[in-house]
């Protein structure tokens, strides 16, 4: 479950290999451990300055690391949704032009890219003039336009109400399901990436740990890392999951109801609680299969 | 014909028009005005050196104007000094080193004024070929690095992670903007070479639906500027650069005006996009 789990790496797109990177006199990430296979997403968590867009970057190459190894297939098509854009207002660019930024796209796949997005009606509009959440449609138009062996997205639902946002993480599934890439996912919001996921990532400096979403989710150091938002997630979009653990301590039950005692013998008390490892790298959280505190 | 001077002037003014209007689209979308003003001031040095040394001017230029880019490069890596200020520090010292070197060199006399404003008479067949021969090399190398050179302008990171080489589109941007300037200093002088980039580039901005439109558009107003100016210097008597500078100037203001706004829409572009009063 939370250990790293046995995947075939034949076929994977890029891999980490306890991957660090050192600048400035500190450590921004360490002892990275990850690997993105084709048709699968794969998300990183953590909260801000936990080394994220840092980790992305490796592994696009842009940063090399400073320990571990950062492998990429050759040839790879990659698209990618960096964290920040801004486009000067000297510029004038449409979105048609935008999609064309790094390589020529023909006008069918303009389309396409632009109707998948649910933005077809702003093809000529200038790139500037967009709202946040079109102007995140829009870069993810052009990065899927590239028909990408990896689409690397980092926080590609910021700006996005939250009705928005379930609609463009089930669009990023649905370029997944289309065009068959590996995913690589940046959020720090909680709710509807885990849902919408194969594998996640938790970061905070290191691996806290990582594992399928609901594994992860229930796993100490995730709650530890993110409090009380680490339950509601699991409230509202696990509703199998037969209670979470609130912030005070008390207990809510999958019907809703709160009580302040988790006793071992109510319902299907199925989910395992895992201590939080530093050692070895922090490549996973092992089980530690005591009670929580 | 070529005998005419005038005639000489117009020719290679047009020419370096057409080349500094796309590179000057690139200063102006990239904020490197001050950058230009470095690489022209530090033309003045060139030009004494090449007294010195007894070499052609425009080589000897483009020469100093390379290794003022690379010195750049160098320093924003290391030094602890903001771009700005190396910038400032750069262009100032290597003018000054220009004027003191001039000075020392009691037996050349030059004409001051003609490199730092511009001097029509002094444009020779040599320079038309050189104008002409560099500006098409500029033109082609740009582009080919158009793309890389483009998608760097607004994310390196973008660029090189989708598998372009932005680093070394900049540096061949960096040289051949040294080029332009080599080529231009006669006709514009060193003190106004910058003006030659950005205000057309500005002028073509309002203009233009697109970034190779902008390129296109500043280069023709470049052109325009420069024959408006050159007539305008042999009317009345005025140093050839500053009447170019100034006709590019009135091009600018015109482009202001709300009539100029809607030509991009002519060109089938529509600037707000289709839900105007929306912008974010």
């Amino acid at each position: 479950m939370l250990t790293t789990p046995s995947r075939p790496t034949g076929e994977d797109l890029v891999r980490l290999t306890s991957a660090g990177v050192f600048r400035d006199g500190r450590w921004l990430v360490r002892g990275v451990d990850l690997a993105v296979r084709r048709g699968e997403i794969v998300t990183l968590i953590g909260p801000n300055g936990s080394g994220k867009s840092t980790t992305a970057k490796t592994a696009l190459g842009l940063i090399a690391p400073s320990e571990g190894r950062a492998e990429r297939c050759p040839g790879l098509a990659v698209g990618y949704v960096p964290q920040k854009l801004s486009i000067d207002w000297t510029l004038p660019l449409t979105v048609e032009r935008f999609l064309s930024l790094t390589g020529r796209i023909s006008s069918r796949e303009t389309d396409r890219a632009l109707e998948a997005t649910g933005i077809p009606h702003l093809r000529r509009a200038e790139m500037r003039n967009l709202s946040g959440g079109e102007f995140q449609r829009a870069l993810l138009a052009r990065a899927m336009a590239r028909k990408p062996d990896l689409l690397v997205l980092d926080e590609p639902v910021q700006g996005v109400d939250f009705s928005g946002e379930v609609a463009l993480y089930d669009l990023i599934r649905r370029i997944r399901d289309d065009i068959g890439c590996g995913i690589l996912l940046i959020s720090h919001d909680l709710h509807v990436v885990m849902a919408a996921t194969d594998h996640v990532v938790c970061l905070n400096g290191h691996v806290c740990c990582q594992g399928a979403p609901t594994a992860v989710a229930s796993s100490e150091a995730y709650k530890q890392l993110f409090g009380a938002r680490a339950d509601a997630t699991l409230a509202v979009y696990e509703h199998n999951h037969d209670h979470t653990h609130l912030a005070d301590g008390r207990v809510m039950h999958a019907d809703g109801s709160i009580t302040t005692h988790c006793h071992p013998d109510d319902g299907h008390h199925h989910h395992d609680h895992h201590g939080h490892d530093h050692g070895a790298g922090g490549a996973a959280a092992s089980p530690a299969g005591g009670r929580h505190a | 014909m070529l005998d005419d001077f005038f005639l000489r002037a117009l020719i290679a003014g047009v020419g370096v028009a057409l080349v500094a209007g796309p590179l000057g689209c690139f200063v102006v979308w990239r904020r490197l005005a001050y950058f230009g003003d470095t690489l022209s001031h530090a033309a003045l040095l060139g030009v004494a050196l090449a007294f010195l040394m007894q070499v052609n001017i425009t080589l000897s230029v483009f020469a100093v104007s390379v290794m003022v880019s690379l010195a750049l490069l160098g320093l924003q890596r290391r030094a602890s000094l903001s771009s700005d200020a190396l910038l400032g520090l750069l262009a100032h010292s290597s003018l000054a080193l220009g004027l003191v070197a001039l000075a020392f060199m009691s037996w050349v006399r030059i004409d001051l004024m003609g490199f730092l404003f511009g001097d029509i008479l002094a444009v020779s067949k040599f320079d038309i070929l050189a104008v002409y021969v560099g500006g098409a090399a500029v033109l082609a190398v740009l582009v080919m690095i158009w793309t890389p050179l483009f998608a760097a302008t607004i994310s390196r990171e973008l660029a090189e992670a989708e598998g372009l080489r932005p680093d070394r589109a900049n540096l061949i941007f960096m040289i051949l903007l040294a080029t332009v300037i080599a080529i231009s200093m006669k006709i514009v002088g060193v003190l106004l070479i910058t003006a030659m980039l950005i205000i057309p580039a500005a002028t073509a901005r309002r203009l233009s639906g697109g970034p190779e439109q902008m390129a296109v558009i500043a280069a023709l107003v470049g052109a325009i500027a420069v024959v408006g100016g050159l007539f305008a210097s042999l009317e009345w008597d005025t140093p050839s650069g500053p009447s170019i500078v100034v006709a590019a100037l009135v091009l600018f203001l015109a482009s202001l005006s709300p009539v100029a706004g809607w030509l991009p829409r002519l060109f089938g572009r529509d600037e707000k996009g289709s839900r105007p009063g929306e912008a974010n």
